[in-house]
């Protein structure tokens, strides 16, 4: 049964949506080309779209070609997730400015306009979630997360051309959106630009409506479960996002560790791509003049100073940097927030100059699981 | 009105630029010979204080047997030692001549080489005397100079990072020219601090601000490696501003054909 809920638009119709986002005060961030990648930027028109590229990611490497075969949303996911929108690499927490003896405390607000995240992918979509998550779910909620991510409005698109670092299905966050977007489009095959919408929220209707459309037939779910299906069999990794909590805990002395630490430039490549890694310094500054800022800055558990407490740094080696890393992300988040901390986007293997594949490390631990028994898990030990 | 610290500036074996650097803060110049006493600066004024000093900013590296006594005098002159620059903290670019022979050079330049007292080696001023803070860059970045002395006014600590370039570039919104160009880049493996200038406008990094506090040269120099960069290359590579500085000149000799 065809959802009332769904209709389909046309490629004017992508372009009325934006429209009508801008027109309701939204600052519409999308999918452009620049510099050689798929980014996101502020757009206003759908001729701004990626129309006809597509992108080939494999580990540590990423490039585009183009097509003629119009498609706008050919390609999987960019450098750029939308935690650059809600959780900002740069910002600053509180000013204080000394006056005499008194000291006066500025609270610096965050006032940027809403904004729409256009073509944001459900894994990317997901990856929001498990940030808010770490974010909002704490007992003091992060006062820019909240107010970005309640403020934003989310277009998500689902995937027809996953890339090959892809593996969203073993976590359960693609190719297909099944909640927290405001509308989700398929680009549906065929030559003339045909996207089936749905409606997930009362916002989502209220900017569909002004866009020209017709309900949505049969034929064009069917068409849909199409696109969903060769993405799902167009994805060659798998992780065992089941196995991946209870093997990485017994397997802190795994000979991999060593392995992967030969290769790892534990240049932080991966968390700082990864939409879900939320790692931050808060960095007190002053100047000349007196004034105090404290600024909040992604950080990375690669830095050896992210783990400087009196005396030195915890993680003196990169085999405990990256193990701190991938056993938080699959298995000690799960213990921590009740989910896996990947979505499954590929970004960490794509954008690892060295090619590392979270995926084949898990698998690599996997195959000789248990070649170095460890007593107690709970016994992470720097060496 | 308390008495300000003082502050001195000197010169090694340096192309000055990291002097000029500070000259060159236009607009924090003037807070800053407030808050500090400029004791001895000849770059900037003729008017030199006697020490001790507070704070002393070396540029420079060490070549000569005359500098590696200097230096002695100027560590026992100063309160807090920080050293300014890829020269000082790494020997600079004329540590090139650490993988040559200086004599053969000197006899080429000059006609007199007999004048010429030089050392076989340009070393960082960390290999005479105990260094208490190291600013790196080719030239550094002049700001930080503003920084240290800001923080070190306010007794606290200098917020300077030691974490690799590819931090700064993405926190910068930079593409990374390695992954998505192919482009031979040594951020992975260098310190933080210029702003990412160099893949902000498609270039590769050329490790100005010598090794972050983590490195594995190894592992970047096999991507190179797989992305056609030649053993010369990669040599090369490692072997420019800071081609002393222990990681950069391990990876250079490996790679040194």
């Amino acid at each position: 049964m065809p959802s009332p809920d769904a209709v389909v638009i046309d490629a004017n119709g992508v372009d009325s949506l934006i429209t009508s986002l801008r027109a309701q005060g939204f600052r519409v961030m999308g999918p452009v080309v620049a510099n050689g990648a798929i980014v996101h930027r502020e757009i206003r028109a759908a001729k701004q779209l990626p129309v006809g590229w597509h992108d080939e990611q494999e580990p540590g490497s990423y490039r585009l070609s183009h097509g003629d075969d119009g498609e706008m949303f050919g390609w999987a996911v960019g450098p750029e997730s939308f935690k650059q929108s809600v959780f900002p690499s740069r910002s600053v927490l509180w000013r204080a400015r000394r006056d005499g003896q008194d000291l006066a405390v500025e609270a610096t607000g965050d006032d940027v306009a809403p904004e729409a995240f256009f073509g944001a992918r459900p894994c990317e979509v997901a990856a929001l979630k498990v940030l808010g998550g770490v974010l909002a779910g704490a007992a003091s909620p992060d006062p820019v997360f909240t107010r970005r991510r309640e403020t934003a409005f989310v277009v998500t698109v689902e995937c027809g051309r996953p890339a090959a670092t892809c593996f969203c299905t073993s976590m359960g966050s693609g190719p297909g959106a099944a909640a927290d977007f405001d509308l989700a489009l398929t680009e549906l095959a065929g030559p003339s630009g045909r996207f089936l919408v749905r409606v997930g929220s009362e916002r989502g209707a209220a900017v569909l409506a002004g866009v020209a459309s017709r309900p949505a037939t049969a034929e064009d779910h069917r068409a849909r479960d199409e696109v969903l299906g060769h993405a799902v069999a167009a994805i060659s990794r798998t992780l065992d996002a089941e196995a991946a909590p209870g093997l990485l805990a017994r397997n802190l002395e795994h000979p991999r560790w060593d392995d992967v630490a030969g290769r790892c430039l534990a240049c932080g490549n991966c968390t700082l791509v990864c939409p879900t890694c939320f790692c931050a310094a808060v960095e007190e500054t002053t100047d000349l003049a007196g004034t105090v800022e404290e600024t909040r800055r992604w950080d990375t558990c690669f830095d050896l100073a992210h783990s400087y407490l009196h005396g030195g740094s915890v993680r003196v080696s990169t085999r405990s940097r990256y193990r701190q890393w991938m056993t938080h992300k699959l298995s000690t988040w799960v213990d921590q927030f009740g989910n896996s901390g990947c979505v499954g986007c590929g970004r960490c293997i794509t954008w690892c100059p060295a090619g590392i594949d979270i995926t084949e490390e898990c698998a690599a631990i996997a195959a000789s699981d248990g070649a170095v028994k460890t007593s107690e898990p709970t016994a992470v030990r720097d060496r | 009105m308390t008495m300000r610290p003082t502050l001195a500036v000197w010169k090694f074996a340096s192309c000055d630029g990291c002097q000029l650097g500070i000259l060159d803060l236009e607009d924090e110049l003037l807070s800053l010979v407030g808050a500090v006493q400029i004791a001895s600066f000849t770059e900037m004024t003729s008017a030199v204080i006697d020490g001790p000093y507070d704070v002393s900013l070396v540029e420079g590296s060490i070549t000569t047997p005359d500098d590696a006594d200097r230096i002695l005098a100027v560590r026992e002159a100063s309160g807090l030692l920080v050293t300014i620059g890829a020269c000082a903290t790494a020997g600079g670019i004329q540590a090139l001549r650490n993988y040559a022979d200086v004599g053969e050079y000197t006899s080429t330049v000059y006609a007199h080489p007999e004048y010429i007292t030089t050392l076989a080696e340009s070393s960082p001023i960390s290999s005479y005397v105990k260094v208490d803070f190291e600013l790196r860059g080719c030239p550094i970045n002049r700001y930080q100079i503003v920084e240290v002395v800001t923080a070190l006014l306010a007794g606290r600590r200098p917020v300077i990072p030691g974490y690799s370039v590819c931090e700064e570039c993405k926190m910068a919104g930079n593409l990374c020219v390695l992954v998505a160009h192919g482009t031979a880049c040594l951020g992975p493996v260098t310190r933080a601090g210029c702003g990412a200038l160099c893949p902000a406008v498609n270039r590769g990094c050329y490790g100005c601000f010598g090794p972050a506090d983590t490195t594995n040269t190894a592992s970047l120099a096999r991507r190179l490696t797989e992305l056609g960069t030649s053993e010369r290359g990669i040599s090369r590579l490692f072997r420019t501003f800071n081609s002393a500085a222990t990681e950069f000149s391990k990876e250079s000799l490996e790679h040194d054909a």
